[in-house]
């Protein structure tokens, strides 16, 4: 069913993005928070009240490991989800940048990065759409910041 | 009062309601690539008649001054306008001028009763200050369906001071539950709660809980917010020790908010906000304090924004209250109908028309809030979601944020439909592609 106007909601909301919605990948937490190289981190989106809790754990320079739970939007949980896809098994110098391209591509205004910098972000990229809409980008990059605070404990053994 | 919203004043007719809109430029706009707005967020702010812009510019252009100081022409005639403002403002909620305490916004003026009590319970203000004194075992009331504004402050009020907070409880459809007004007992030096709710438009049984307050010599805090902008409301009548309200929830400027504080207890106050305009006589050690209500009005003041109240209220009393309450009592039992139609839409609140204002929160089956407002959204129709600054009432109702779609003077049955119909499509837009 097409819903009345433009399609900018089929492009905001596009079937990848409401698949991992309700498919979520990484899904449950897994592993053990005290274990080496492990790092666990919780947020909250205060507007909204969606919420995001992620573990990670890295080994040898690479994520080995990355799960999840929370309650959000459908674009919240697709993020965190599809984020469980493209850096899994990645080395953290591979997340460092995914994570900033991802910011970037935030920070677009719908304007998108290019073929190359959205080909490296593989199924991030569709999220493209959510830049224009400037109180949605919070909930994109909702699991972002918790993989980025989670990656920080973990180097700590906190 | 028990907000009998009777129909003995006829609603608008179209023509009527047609005149009305042309009063509000913003209404005219499009949005989201020339969609006509459909603006259903008059609970979060109202939109502005062309009246209330002017009067505000025509302040600034011809009266500017500064209020209660200097002596020349401007400053005379500003000061007026400034006062005449209060009374206008006063009248149209049942109390005296005298009892109007200019604030920023209703957030401001309940914390202003929470700092007196705190400022009395440490001994400022003298003897006469002393019913406002909280002692060890004191008590505090609030409900489960407050804003944050009116409970965040009593949660302060009672760390600072060791008071225990204390809550009514509600019933599933987000009601008042009065089986819990057993809560207020001898202890309770203070009732504070919201006149009709944000989120549900749910309106508190006031005089029950009032009477229950005043049987045990407890004062009454109403957070009047969502009321005064919507019902015909006399804080002299509902018997309420204060009151506050916001200016640009009630066709009014941001900026400017009043409470209502009844005159015997404002005389007792210290206040709280301390400098310029509000002191008799300075010396390097201690200072006198003017009488209420400048006493609560330190500083330069928001004397535009009065101003543009001042046209508000009359825009407002003009229409007349009754007739207001009777045209938003008609569409939220439009809204209220429509939703019941939609198998996958539940209304969060009473589903009945009765005692509720047509600011109606709900959930879509499976769709988060978020989502069901952005769909809205790019059909050019502005509602809130969220948690629309009532989180414990969200937890009580068993969801963490909603959608929600609010009236007002200026909105027609047209809004509403189209709101209707963009509603039906949000689920199946959602689960499309789903096996």
């Amino acid at each position: 069913m097409s819903p009345a106007g433009s399609g900018a909601m089929e492009q905001l909301y596009q079937q990848v993005i409401l698949d991992h919605a309700r498919e979520r990948h990484g899904y449950g937490l897994t592993g053990d928070v005290d274990a080496a190289g492990t790092g666990e981190s919780f947020q909250v989106n205060p507007t909204c009240g969606d919420e995001v809790r992620l573990r990670v754990r890295v080994d040898d320079g690479t994520v080995a490991e990355v799960s999840w739970e929370g309650v959000g939007c459908s674009i919240s949980q697709a993020s965190t989800s599809v984020l469980t896809d493209v850096v899994g098994g990645a080395s953290l110098a591979d997340v460092e940048e995914l994570s900033a391209l991802f910011g970037e591509l935030m920070r677009s205004r719908g304007a998108g990065l290019g073929a190359e910098a959205e080909e490296q972000l593989g199924d991030a990229a569709v999220f493209a759409g959510t830049s224009k809409y400037p109180a949605r980008v919070k909930c994109a990059l909702l699991g972002w910041m918790a993989l980025r605070d989670a990656l920080i404990k973990g180097s700590k053994g906190e | 009062m028990s907000a009998a919203v009777t129909h003995e004043v006829p609603a608008l007719t179209a023509a009527e309601l047609a005149a009305v809109r042309a009063d509000f430029p913003l209404l005219e706009r499009t949005v989201r690539d020339g969609k006509p707005l459909v603006y259903l967020d008059t609970a979060a702010t109202s939109q502005k008649p062309q009246c209330v812009l002017d009067a505000e510019q025509d302040f600034y252009e011809r009266r500017n001054a500064a209020v209660h100081r200097g002596a020349h022409a401007l400053a005379e005639e500003a000061t007026q306008a400034y006062e005449e403002a209060r009374s206008a403002v006063a009248r149209f909620v049942g109390v005296d001028d005298g009892e109007i305490i200019w604030t920023k916004n209703a957030t401001e003026g309940l914390n202003l009763v929470t700092y007196v009590i705190s400022n009395a319970t440490l001994g400022r203000g003298g003897a006469v200050a002393e019913r406002l004194r909280l002692r060890q075992g004191d008590e505090i009331v609030v409900t489960e369906a407050e804003h944050h504004a009116n409970l965040v402050p009593w949660q302060e009020l009672c760390a600072r001071t060791g008071a225990t907070l204390r809550w009514l409880g509600l019933d599933d459809d987000g009601r008042i539950d009065l089986d819990t007004l057993s809560v207020i007992n001898e202890r309770t030096r203070v009732v504070a709660f919201t006149h009709a709710s944000n989120v549900t438009g749910a309106i508190s049984p006031v005089e029950q809980i009032v009477s229950a307050a005043r049987a045990v010599g407890a004062l009454v805090v109403l957070d009047a917010c969502q009321s005064v902008p919507h019902l015909p409301v006399d804080l002299r009548a509902l018997d309420v020790d204060f009151a506050a309200f916001s200016g640009h929830k009630m066709l009014g400027p941001t900026g400017v908010g009043a409470l209502y504080g009844r005159r015997e207890l404002l005389e007792a106050m210290p206040p709280v906000l301390t400098g310029g305009s509000m002191v008799e006589v300075v010396t390097m050690a201690e200072t006198t304090y003017m009488p209420p209500p400048q006493r609560f009005e330190a500083g330069t003041q928001m004397v535009a924004q009065t101003i543009g109240l001042n046209a508000a209220v009359g825009y407002l009393a003009e229409l007349g209250m009754e007739g207001v309450a009777a045209r938003e009592a008609e569409l939220g039992e439009r809204m209220l109908a429509g939703i019941a139609q939609l198998p996958d839409v539940r209304v969060l609140g009473p589903t009945d028309g009765a005692d509720r204002l047509a600011t109606v929160a709900f959930a879509v089956d499976g769709v988060h809030p978020h989502d069901v407002g952005q769909y809205l959204d790019d059909a050019g129709i502005a509602v809130r979601v969220g948690h629309h600054c009532a989180q414990p009432l969200h937890r009580r109702l068993g969801v963490a944020s909603s959608a929600r779609a609010s009236a007002g003077i200026y909105t027609t049955p047209e809004d509403i439909d189209a709101f209707l119909a963009v509603l039906a499509q949000v689920r199946p837009f959602f689960v499309r592609g789903r096996g």
